[in-house]
């Protein structure tokens, strides 16, 4: 009954970034997972930098939970690691996302300010194949 | 209770039959001539109304399930082709889904019965405790039939739920992939859903056998928690005196049945399990059906981290807790007396605890924030202090009020 082949040959997806603006967030299918990926604001990469460790409930840099290099790009599953639901983008307290669910909150490096879930929306293991094209998985 | 057999087989037929399979002997010791109580209230007929609802649910799942389609692609024009073109299909899917709801209703009052009148106490811990685990059988059951229909509250009920057992550390993650069958909720999941749908109401009927028969070797408790003594003076044959009991608790019963199947089907539901199931988008207000509100409050309540354990795990600790306590009430609660009737600290504690039951519900269904995460959370922590610490303490500390020394003598006055 577990997984079986099928389910597992979509495992690596390619995306081209091209299209989306400054600003603009779009959702995309990886192994049957939502994953956000957001064009950040400069405004929204200094808010997540200015952010001091101790504040943060699973403490995690704004470079760590990016690529050197393209970070205004943030690519992460969007099901909220309490237990799964989609965050709304651009709400919360934080100005990153807010979980309809049980009430969590993540910053705009999609680290968890508030509420249930324990740990920052995960990061796919993904890659730059050249500028505007990722690989994920 | 065999030494009140009555029996006298009366045909040469039934003679026959009585010495190889007693099954008219048996069905006339325990649903005719058993010695039941003479003071059972109101409350009482609940067990014969829970076991009308789940053929109630049987018989109209049954017929449901020629009509449904269990694919992620047809799952939900199929529950809409059952309302809307299969003949009688209305009142079926009505009755069907508005039942559970009113099975979940007629458990909790049954449960809270069990609580006041000490019904849980010894010899019927075992009878007890089958309840409890008819009660999270059910729970499993409508959960996945919540997911049947395939709409937003579904899809996205099922996500959470599932996602609880990924909590558990190191079994987690297999087991989440195992329940789903993918990395996500998808047809797999539907498909086995349903297979589970179908098989787990008829376990619930054999587990309902046993809490039956776990019933009828002590016998029933009553509103006054004595003894019977002398079955002549304290208790009537269950036929006919408690069949049209029972029988007429379930016609007022399916008096607000009726309503809510024939005037208001949806009422109880979610207009956003009217849209389909969109693994991108998550509804604005995600709330549980309402009769999981008070668990699903307390889930909620826990969201800081307690020395290695993390907000996720021990929110489901918590949320697994307080059903799981249930099954320790009957060693948790030291009194000897049985009915709260002649507890006089005990009616207070237990109506507090009702009331922070139906506080639960009410904030499992408010937003999660200001005040009403504080008040999740004290509330949380007195549903557990009532089984931890009030119960046993009381249970030392109380005077009881003196008992009748018997049921006849509550019912009629002293013997003259
Ligand atoms: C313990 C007894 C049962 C409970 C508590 C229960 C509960 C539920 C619930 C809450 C729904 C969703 C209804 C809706 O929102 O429309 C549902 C749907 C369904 N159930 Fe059950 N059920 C039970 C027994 C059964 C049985 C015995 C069968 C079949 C043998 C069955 C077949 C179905 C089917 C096919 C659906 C999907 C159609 C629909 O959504 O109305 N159920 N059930
Ligand atoms: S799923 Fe997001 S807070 Fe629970």
């Amino acid at each position: 009954m577990n997984p079986d082949a099928s389910t597992l040959a979509l495992a690596s997806i390619e995306f081209d970034l091209g299209a989306i603006e400054e600003g603009q967030s779009v959702t995309i299918l990886w192994r049957g997972l939502p994953v956000f990926v957001r064009h950040r604001t400069q405004a929204e990469i200094d808010e997540a930098k200015a952010v001091p460790m101790s504040d943060l409930k699973d403490p995690a840099t704004d470079e760590s939970r990016t690529k050197e290099g393209h970070e205004q790009w943030l690519i992460m599953i969007a099901n909220c690691t309490h237990l799964g639901c989609i965050p709304v983008g651009e709400s919360g307290e934080f100005d990153g996302w807010a979980c309809p669910c049980h009430g969590s909150q993540f910053d705009t490096a999609g680290r968890i300010r508030k509420g249930p879930a324990p740990t920052n929306l995960v990061v796919p293991p993904y890659e730059f194949i050249s500028d505007t094209l990722v690989q994920i998985g | 209770m065999s030494e009140h057999s009555t029996y006298t087989p009366g045909s040469g037929i039934e003679k026959w039959l009585d010495e190889r399979l007693p099954i008219i002997r048996f069905s006339k010791e325990h649903l005719m001539d058993f010695p039941t109580p003479k003071n059972l209230n109101y409350w009482w007929t609940f067990g014969a109304i829970l076991v009308m609802c789940l053929g109630i649910q049987i018989v109209t799942g049954v017929i449901l399930a020629m009509h449904y389609t269990p694919n992620i692609g047809m799952a939900f024009d199929s529950v809409e082709h059952i309302r809307r073109d299969v003949n009688g299909g209305r009142m079926i899917q009505s009755f069907h889904a508005v039942g559970a709801s009113m099975f979940f209703a007629a458990v909790y009052i049954h449960i809270f019965r069990g609580m006041y009148f000490g019904s849980y106490k010894a010899p019927r811990e075992i009878l007890w405790i089958l309840g409890v685990l008819i009660f999270l059988l059910m729970m499993a059951t409508a959960f996945m039939g919540y997911v049947l229909p395939w709409g937003q509250m579904s899809g996205w009920a099922a996500t959470v739920i599932t996602n609880i057992f990924a909590a558990i550390p190191i079994v987690g993650t297999p087991l989440l992939e195992l329940l789903r069958g993918g990395f996500s909720v998808g047809n797999p999941t539907l498909n086995r859903f349903f297979s589970l749908h179908y098989l787990l109401p008829f376990v619930i009927a054999a587990v309902v056998a046993l809490h039956i028969w776990a019933l009828h070797v002590p016998g029933n408790n009553n509103p006054i928690g004595v003894d019977v003594k002398d079955t002549k003076r304290d208790t009537l044959p269950f036929h006919p005196y408690y069949t049209m009991k029972d029988a007429f608790g379930m016609v007022l019963f399916l008096i607000p049945f009726a309503w809510f199947a024939f005037f208001a089907p949806d009422i109880l539901g979610h207009p956003d399990n009217y849209i389909q199931f969109n693994s991108q988008v998550t509804p604005a207000h995600i709330v549980p059906e309402w009769y999981f509100l008070p668990f699903y409050a307390i889930l909620r309540a826990i969201d800081f981290n307690l020395l290695f354990i993390d907000s996720k795990l021990l929110g489901v600790i918590f949320f697994g807790g307080s059903i799981l306590i249930l099954f320790f009430l009957p060693w948790l609660d030291t009194s000897k007396v049985r009915s709260g009737n002649f507890r006089p600290m005990f009616k207070w504690f237990y109506w507090l605890f009702v009331v922070n039951f139906v506080a639960l519900t009410y904030l499992g269904a408010q937003p999660a924030e200001g005040i009403y995460v504080i008040l999740s959370k004290i509330c949380t922590a007195y549903y557990f202090i009532h089984f931890i610490v009030i119960l046993p303490v009381l249970g030392r500390i109380e005077t009881p009020r003196p008992l009748p020394t018997s049921i006849s003598e509550s019912v009629l006055g002293k013997a003259h």
